[in-house]
């Protein structure tokens, strides 16, 4: 089965919902006219990403209520969308969220479970940690989503694999650097050979949409791929521009992937989970 | 250990991109540059004349009385060679006022003097010519504290404050900066002789490569001096560093009330764009 994503590798303006949310319906409608199925925009995609004081300003609710975000369930009547923004919870907790909507449903939220604080991020001061990782059933098949550092660990994407997800979505705001004498940037080198890797440990589909554009000093690479189930590289957004990238994939793929190479079958999650307990309670008694 | 050699076209990209995006963002479309002639200031006008086109640059020469003719005609070539505007304004009549008051005035003194009415000039024009202050301060500077406080280190936004400057050379070299200007000796030209390397006391080669390693790659002190670095060497580069950090943030304000600027009110400076 065919299915033709494209990846939305936006620049943001920053803290300005409603500029955004048209640039998200422009770039829906020019996905649908060129036939894509589904279309991924990057992490905080509604709202930009270093928004300091700005979370609480700019938060909304995934549902039909909210103003802002009813306009993306119309936009999805059509086309299936992943969009990112700054969602405030009933107990008024604001997270780091991307949802899945899909003819005028919200058919799954992921609040970023991993929200780096060190080096140049400061996500855990002002957003709160999401404590859940689900796949979830589309009309393409089972999928996951994963915001930036969420996949920067191992066991979230492990997780998402066990839990059925044959389609891994990653977006990300990921500001560029480590410039040296190669011709991209260490964080984009290290994002691409991890993708690629999780590719090719679960023959799955890895998806990842990345932010272009500068805040501040800041600036945020593109390179927006798609991985194959046998690890191989489908396509690539251009480095540190915007662009609307392409891809059509051939969801059979995983069919002939996982005859060659059964790692899924064979995965022992009754030894890990034997194992991880092991590990915990051992932790537990050393630091006693 | 340490590489400093950069990808001149991936630097290239993302500079042009920053001037680019951080001077329209906020509705302008011109700068204006402290153009020294020296090699620093040259990237510069190189690097927005690309960003923004030549017609939305302007390149501006302050001599003092004792500033080299090199300067003036290194910065003429920088000017002839990227088509962007220019002008001269001869800082000599504001600065020697200041020091018939106080003719005791040491060098230190009138070089930060230069600076400071460097800054008024090029400010002054920032608002004639409706554009914003693109600096020139490198990393290494930056990191010595080697600048003056609201002098060269004022600006709106800085292309190069995140390149040492060997690395700045390397770039300058390949976006056409003439050789003359990329293989002198750096100096600020505030008295007549004056070497960066020579005031400092020691080369930017060396300097940059143990920066790399305290900075970038957060090598100790001591792993520095394993690594063959000259103890005392090291050890007055880390006193610089420390020295100078006041150079390179907000000065403190004094917390009284529930929500204060810089520490619970913040911001990103491009807020709302």
């Amino acid at each position: 089965m065919p299915l033709t994503l494209a990846l939305a590798q936006i620049n943001t303006h920053l803290g300005d919902v409603g500029a955004n949310l048209e640039k998200h319906l422009s770039l829906v409608i020019e996905a649908q006219s060129m036939g894509a199925d589904l279309i991924v925009f990057p992490e905080l995609s509604l709202t930009g990403y270093v928004l300091q004081d700005l979370v609480s300003s700019v938060a909304i609710r995934p549902s039909a209520e909210d103003p802002q975000f009813r306009h993306l369930l119309e936009a999805s009547d059509n086309i299936d969308l992943v969009v990112g923004f700054v969602d405030e919870d009933s107990r008024h907790r604001f997270f780091i969220a991307s949802a899945y909507l899909s003819r005028g449903r919200v058919l799954h939220v992921h609040h970023k479970v991993y929200l780096p604080t060190y080096g140049l991020f400061d996500e855990g001061r002002f957003f709160a940690w999401g404590d859940n990782i689900r796949a979830f059933d589309t009309r393409f098949g089972r999928m996951g989503i994963l915001i930036c550092e969420d996949f920067w660990h191992a066991s979230p994407p492990y997780l998402l694999w066990l839990d059925g997800a044959d389609m891994l979505l990653f977006t990300s705001a990921s500001p560029g650097r480590g410039l040296s004498e190669a011709p991209s940037l260490e964080s984009a080198r290290w994002v691409e050979r991890i993708n690629q890797a999780y590719a090719s440990l679960f023959t799955t589909f890895v998806v990842h949409s990345n932010r272009a554009g500068y805040e501040d000093g800041l600036n945020f690479w593109g390179g927006s791929t798609v991985f194959d189930p046998d690890g191989k590289l489908m396509v690539k957004g251009p480095y540190h521009q915007e662009d609307l990238v392409l891809s059509e994939i051939d969801l059979n793929h995983l069919h002939r992937a996982r005859t060659r190479l059964p790692l899924l079958r064979d995965e022992r999650t009754a030894l890990v989970m034997r194992e991880l307990n092991r590990i915990i309670l051992a932790g537990e008694q050393v630091n006693r | 250990m340490s590489d400093l050699t950069i990808n001149t076209n991936l630097a290239r990209k993302i500079l042009t991109g920053f001037i680019h995006t951080e001077i329209t963002r906020t509705g302008f479309s011109r700068a204006v540059i402290a153009l020294s002639g020296g090699v620093d200031s040259s990237l510069s006008c190189y690097l927005a004349a690309e960003a923004l086109g030549p017609e939305n640059v302007l390149a501006i020469r302050m001599p003092y009385k004792s500033s080299s003719q090199d300067s003036l005609e290194h910065a003429q070539l920088v000017i002839d060679d990227t088509g962007i505007q220019s002008l001269t304004v001869p800082i000599t009549d504001m600065v020697d006022p200041l020091f018939e008051q106080f003719p005791d005035g040491d060098r230190i003194r009138r070089g930060n003097a230069m600076a400071r009415a460097r800054m008024i000039v090029l400010y002054d024009q920032s608002s004639a010519f409706d554009g914003l202050v693109i600096g020139s301060g490198n990393k290494t500077e930056i990191l010595l504290g080697y600048t003056t406080l609201y002098g060269d280190s004022a600006y709106a936004l800085n292309p190069l404050g995140d390149l040492y400057k060997t690395q700045v050379r390397q770039l300058a070299g390949a976006v056409g900066v003439p050789d003359v200007i990329v293989s002198k000796p750096p100096t600020a030209d505030l008295w007549q002789g004056q070497t960066d390397e020579g005031e400092l006391g020691f080369t930017y080669d060396e300097v940059d490569r143990l920066l790399y390693m305290l900075v970038d790659e957060r090598y100790r002190p001591e792993e520095c001096v394993t690594a063959g670095f000259e103890q005392e060497f090291v050890h007055d580069v880390v006193n610089r560093i420390r020295r100078a950090h006041f150079k390179r943030v907000l000065p403190p304000i004094a917390k009284l009330s529930k929500r204060t600027v810089g520490y619970d009110f913040l911001y990103p400076r491009d807020w709302g764009t």
